[in-house]
């Protein structure tokens, strides 16, 4: 939990020597509390309360990485509940497991095949982030399958071997990237926490209860890890929901050390929950790595668009630049359409009518980031605003017509704009971005 | 190690909500449906109870829907052409409550009409047994003509007439109130908007054991985040004790996830967004499973798989 200025201030040296360059040192533990000043500027600290301070300003769930040969994944650092409340930061991290157990060419068809996906969502690409390699028991045929995976993938991969020699040999075909290893139990801790340590990688823990659990990373904090995952062995949509809740409670509201780590799920393993909406469920409430059984991307786009929209940040609708928008390259004859400045709103009608061939003029207006309807009530997309937007980007300059089309939402405002757009033909268009091709081919005559 | 599990002390509670009536109660369901009464976050058992799982509805039409993706079609077959089938087939498949939706205009394209919203009416009262919503076009002047007279046709029936919104609620609450129904009270994915017009509703003398607020859905990629929020922020206030947010939530994600691209077209999509069918089913599944955990009560689908999907969830996370 953080501290507050006065709680710092007890910990300095309190002589008011202003060398942190602050004129007192009350002054600058306000800044320390504020995190616009650091602690190292204080060269009288005491070596106990430097250990305080450094401890009070952990972040309550600890930032994992891990790499691969290209891309990184940091989960974790999380400071809230509710997206509303702040947001959420680190993406949970989508992975695909693959076994050893199949044939190396089949291993690397598949781990070559998920590699490739790549999806567009309102201009963001959308990946599966890594793979998570399983051994049965072999050592060599762990090493041979993590080869086989690394030659066809640069992404970051988990290695999911409990046996101490098998998950070495896996870390040896995995030198010079940063894997998570998967998972230290009560029962094989130490010599875990020994590979892991050996090959500095993250280590996850698993086990059954959250006692059990909170327990075994005391242990493996004790013996000097300090990356650490938590597995908590989840069988269903409640049981990860309570256990998933109380982890992110104790670590954000009690600062409950033993339990301030990211979680990682396996949604589809128990085989009895619906993979994708258990998945769905993990990316809503509080998983950071999240290992799937099947790849299909149907399923994975869906995944990808929600693990999107939960992590957008509140206060910070996605926005596009208001303008005058050219697409498919339109002359003077093309039709003008109206819309708002909400990404997604651009997005869904610019691909609409890219799609459809049409040339057009796409006038986004300031709607402060804001869908149609939502911006209409909000009375940010209303008819001064539209004809504001047409007059100052320019329209009339561009096209030889004087036909305005508006979104179908907004059909009642197409009286008002006749006055404040004099000269103008207004046309209401469809309600839906994925009728406009329909639309432009029965409406306008080209 | 011992843990203490953080637990939240909460004063306030979800209002229980009933939709149907049976023979005894002065209808003619063969059921009831009762929604709410969470004294804590949505299934967070640890803390608190839940004693009435989400319900979960499926929409039907009055006549076939024009704009529906031919997938939704195949998946109801000739159901669509009468909604008496339809519901039949919508209790089958293993509903709680039959959502239908009134067309503004009828096959022949002249305006839908009272004399045909109550014979609709009758139509799905008479075929299945399960509590049902009637909700209109959504255009005011067509709306209050059509529920209205659904609402007579269906006294004493408790069910959820609408869709109440800002600019018309009046003629709708009152026809709920002559005929002991309950209301929809749907809003623009906003806390102050939605308490608003709940106080508005309740001015005018309609019992809040009888309305539902709809925040508004947005499907998922289209703003399911701004709707999802705002049910959190919803539900957080009711626990708090904020008395006009204390009403079950209801949502729409069926008709949401179906509008959209993703779901709707089948041909020339890029290549990553998978099969069409799947991708589809996804796109209503995932929107509606999202708002599960946001604390929906009532759940609006229209695909007999996503209803089997959903069942699956809700069944599990109130599992003893």
């Amino acid at each position: 939990m953080a501290l507050t200025g006065l709680e710092i201030y007890k910990l300095l040296p309190q002589t008011n020597c202003k060398e942190c360059s602050f004129p007192t040192c009350l002054a600058f533990a306000m800044k320390l509390a504020a995190k616009q000043a650091e602690l190292k500027a204080c060269p009288y600290v005491s070596e106990e309360s430097k250990a305080k301070l450094e401890a009070a300003s952990a972040p309550p769930i600890r930032l994992v990485e891990i790499a691969g040969e290209e891309g990184k994944l940091a989960v974790g650092n999380e400071t809230v509940m509710f997206r509303h409340e702040k947001t959420f930061y680190h993406r949970p991290g989508l992975f695909l497991r693959l076994k050893d157990s199949l044939p190396l060419e089949d291993l690397k068809k598949q781990a070559a095949a998920a590699d490739a996906y790549k999806a567009d969502y309102v201009g963001i690409p959308l990946t599966l982030d890594g793979f998570a390699v399983e051994a049965a028991g072999d050592p060599a045929a762990f090493a041979a399958a993590v080869k086989a995976v690394r030659s066809v993938s640069k992404k970051p991969l988990i290695l999911l071997a409990s046996a101490p020699e098998t998950a070495k040999a896996g870390l040896e075909a995995a030198q010079g990237v940063r894997p998570l290893l998967h998972a230290a139990n009560p029962g094989n801790w130490q010599a875990m926490a020994e590979v892991a340590k050996a090959a500095k990688v993250p280590l996850a823990a698993r086990a059954d209860t959250l006692e059990e659990l909170a327990a075994l990373t005391q242990s493996l904090t004790q013996a000097g890890l300090e990356d650490l995952v938590l597995d908590p062995g989840v069988t269903g949509p409640r049981d990860s929901l309570e256990k998933l809740t109380i982890v992110r409670r104790l670590a954000i509201k009690k600062n409950f050390r033993p339990l301030g780590f990211p979680i990682i799920t396996f949604p589809g393993a128990s085989g009895k929950a619906d993979e994708v909406l258990m998945a769905a469920e993990h990316i809503a409430k509080y998983a950071g790595f999240i290992v799937l059984e099947s790849f299909d991307p149907a399923s994975l786009y869906g995944l990808l668009v929600l693990r999107q929209n939960i992590y957008t940040d509140p206060q910070k609708p996605i926005q596009v630049q208001p303008g005058l928008y050219e697409i498919n390259n339109p002359k003077d004859s093309s039709p003008v359409m109206v819309t708002t400045n909400f990404s997604i709103t651009y997005f869904a009608i610019a691909n609409e009518v890219e799609g459809s061939g049409w040339p057009a003029w796409l006038v986004v207006t300031d709607a402060e980031g804001m869908s149609v309807l939502t911006a209409w009530a909000a009375g940010k997309f209303d008819s001064e605003r539209i004809a504001k937007a047409v007059k100052s980007f320019g329209v009339e300059g561009k096209v030889a017509h004087r036909k305005v089309i508006i979104p179908g939402h907004v059909a009642v405002l197409s009286g008002e704009l006749e006055g404040d757009l004099a000269g103008w033909t207004i046309m209401v268009g469809p309600r839906e971005a994925v009728d406009i091709g329909a639309f432009l081919k029965a409406m306008w005559a080209n | 190690m011992a843990i203490e599990i953080p637990k939240e002390k909460w004063s306030g509670t979800v209002r229980a909500v009933t939709l149907g009536a049976t023979r005894d109660q002065g209808g003619t369901r063969a059921r009831t449906l009762t929604v709410g009464g969470e004294t804590a976050l949505p299934y967070h058992a640890f803390e608190g109870t839940a004693p009435h799982p989400p319900g979960l509805a499926i929409e039907v039409h009055d006549r076939k829907p024009g704009e529906w993706s031919p997938l939704l079609l195949q998946a109801w077959g000739p159901a669509v052409d009468d909604p008496g089938v339809w519901a039949k087939a919508a209790e089958a498949a293993g509903a709680d409550l039959i959502y239908l939706t009134l067309s503004a205009t009828l096959p022949d394209g002249k305006a839908n009409t009272a004399t045909n919203a109550r014979a609709v009416v009758r139509k799905v009262l008479d075929s299945a047994g399960l509590p049902v919503a009637v909700v209109g076009p959504g255009q005011a002047e067509i709306d209050n003509e059509l529920i209205v007279a659904a609402a007579e046709e269906g006294k004493g029936e408790r069910l959820l007439i609408g869709i109440c919104e800002e600019k018309n609620y009046r003629t709708i609450v009152a026809a709920a109130l002559a005929n002991d129904h309950l209301v929809q009270s749907k809003t623009p994915m906003d806390v102050n908007l939605s308490k608003q017009l709940v106080i508005l509703i309740h001015d005018m003398g309609m019992p809040l054991e009888r309305i539902l607020i709809d925040p508004t859905t947005g499907a998922l990629g289209y703003g399911i985040e701004y709707g999802y929020s705002v049910m959190e922020r919803l539900r957080l206030a009711a626990l708090q004790g904020d008395s006009m947010t204390q009403q079950p939530l209801i949502v729409t994600p069926g008709e949401e996830g179906w509008k959209v691209k993703e779901a709707k077209v089948g041909e020339g999509v890029p290549a990553a967004w998978g099969d069409w069918n799947r991708r589809a089913l996804e796109w209503e599944a995932l929107t509606a499973n999202a708002l599960v955990y946001a604390g929906a009560d009532v759940i609006v689908l229209r695909h007999p798989d996503t209803l089997r999907r959903l069942r699956g969830v809700v069944d599990a996370l109130i599992a003893a």
